[in-house]
């Protein structure tokens, strides 16, 4: 059955908490903490962007799966961060990880479910038999605008799967997406920051759509949320996939080891990504998960995976997306957080 | 950087890419045409290991006008496990606390971009360990 050979994933080390941001803009962190359930977020390097951290996530994971890159047949990446405008993300990270030049490459872009388009266009094209093995990436190095809401969960990180027929860590057992023409997040063209409709991108937005996805692929796979070990929703703040979770039937210990928000943020299109692949590190060979992801515009990737029992040798050669959550970070105050992130005005610039 | 020389250069930053002699077995970094040791000139194409140790180092605090947004930063000579010693920025660490002989896992980064609207030039920097 077609489904994910290898995974791996990729956190910066840098960090920002609430605290140092809403002092920057005179706003109460406590507030901002008790109302989007963040505590701190990723930060990218000055020197990494969506395609270091995918090279890096993509070089986990063919080292975890013990994959040949030769073998790599498709090389897609889905980011609203690709650091060209024109010149794909694909071949630089396909190149570096020594997938070329026998591979097909495409970026995809959907605001935050770019990783899961990714996902869901590789899956299908293994199970066409086009592909034995093809790769997607979900990655971003996401921009708030100065003062902005945005700017306490807009994050960094990547998330790499290897998809494949032979010997899968977990298995697809159905697929489905649901979308609308919804303008509740945009940037447009030369723009630098995003922005976004307030509170409309909750209700008609986030909820309409990850709602009816996930209702939607159980009904089709007659699945319940008790049949579940593990839930994973986008996760734009800490709140709203919790919300969405219960509305859902899903208790808080299915959907706390893939709810990664509170400490890295949003990392937009590695969001969902990155929950599974938190998820994946620890889950059982049986195990059935849900991941719903959500892109502003607007629309939902919803997977059902059942974990395998491969998945106990494959795990063991990857570091854990948790590790790297906790494990060493440096933390930025405001200041710094500007330069690495280009926000302020210089000559160099 | 041209872009030419930048596209020439790209296996051997992007992969580590080196040449083992085949008469020797002495390891050329980047590749080369003819092996330092004994003019043979028939190498086997190897990607060195990612994992090393850090011999040498040194802290830019004054940095040239590519690298401004980094300093101060460190820049070191890395010995990797085939013994090939190469020169790179160290990232993400504290420099204070940077020491000889700290293992070093090699990943990949921006090195500079060429202006706003120029090519963006990646290669590999050393990360403590």
């Amino acid at each position: 059955m077609t489904g994910i050979v290898s995974y791996a994933s990729y956190v910066p080390r840098y960090r920002i908490k609430v605290e140092d941001i809403a002092a920057q803009w005179g706003f109460d962190a406590t507030v901002i903490k008790k109302g989007l359930f963040v505590q701190e977020k990723s930060v990218p390097a000055p020197d990494q962007d969506t395609i270091t951290m995918s090279v890096e996530a993509a070089r986990r994971a063919v080292f975890g799966g013990g994959i040949d890159p030769e073998t790599i047949q498709a090389v897609y990446v889905g980011s609203e961060s690709h650091p060209y405008a024109v010149k794909p993300t694909g071949t630089t990270v396909a190149e570096a990880i020594g997938a070329t030049p026998d591979a097909h490459c495409a970026d995809f872009e959907f605001a935050c479910k770019a990783g899961s388009e990714a996902m869901f266009v590789t899956l299908n094209m293994v199970e066409a038999q086009q592909m034995s093995y093809a790769l997607a990436i979900g990655a971003d190095t996401s921009q708030g605008a100065p003062g902005d809401a945005l700017e306490y969960t807009a994050s960094a990180g990547a998330a790499a799967f290897i998809m494949g027929k032979e010997q899968p860590v977990a298995e697809c057992l159905e697929t489905y997406s649901h979308m609308s023409d919804t303008p509740d997040f945009w940037r447009r063209e030369h723009e630098f920051y995003p922005q976004h409709a307030g509170r409309f991108t909750g209700e008609p937005a986030y909820f309409k759509h990850v709602l009816n996805c996930a209702n939607f692929i159980m009904k089709k796979t007659g699945l319940q949320a008790s049949d579940f070990g593990y839930a994973v929703f986008h996760q734009p703040n800490g709140k709203f996939p919790l919300r969405a979770g219960k509305k859902l039937g899903f208790t808080e210990d299915q959907l706390k080891q893939g709810l990664l928000c509170p400490y890295i943020g949003n990392t937009y299109s590695g969001s969902s990504p990155l929950g599974l692949a938190a998820v994946l590190d620890v889950a059982k060979p049986g195990d059935l998960i849900l991941m719903v992801s959500y892109g502003s515009g607007a629309g939902s990737d919803g997977f059902v995976w059942r974990v395998t029992k491969d998945i106990e040798k494959m795990r063991k050669k990857i570091l854990y997306t948790w590790d790297q959550i906790h494990g060493e970070k440096f933390y930025l105050d405001y200041g710094q957080y500007a330069k690495f992130r280009g926000k302020i005005r210089s000559n160099a610039s | 950087m041209a872009i030419p020389e930048y596209w020439r250069e790209i296996k051997h930053r992007y992969k580590l890419e080196a040449g083992k002699c085949k008469s020797c077995g002495y390891i050329v970094f980047p590749m080369r045409l003819i092996c330092p040791k004994c003019q043979n000139q028939d190498f086997d194409s190897i990607n060195l290991s990612r994992e090393g140790t850090l011999i040498t180092y040194s802290v830019i605090r004054v940095a040239s006008s590519r690298f401004v947004n980094q300093a101060p930063f460190a820049v070191g000579i890395v010995e990797l496990k085939e013994g090939v010693r190469i020169l790179s920025q160290i990232t993400d660490c504290n420099i204070n606390e940077l020491k000889s002989g700290m293992k070093m896992q090699v990943e990949f980064r921006r090195i500079f971009d060429d202006g706003s609207s120029g090519v963006i030039n990646y290669g590999y920097k050393c990360v403590p360990m």
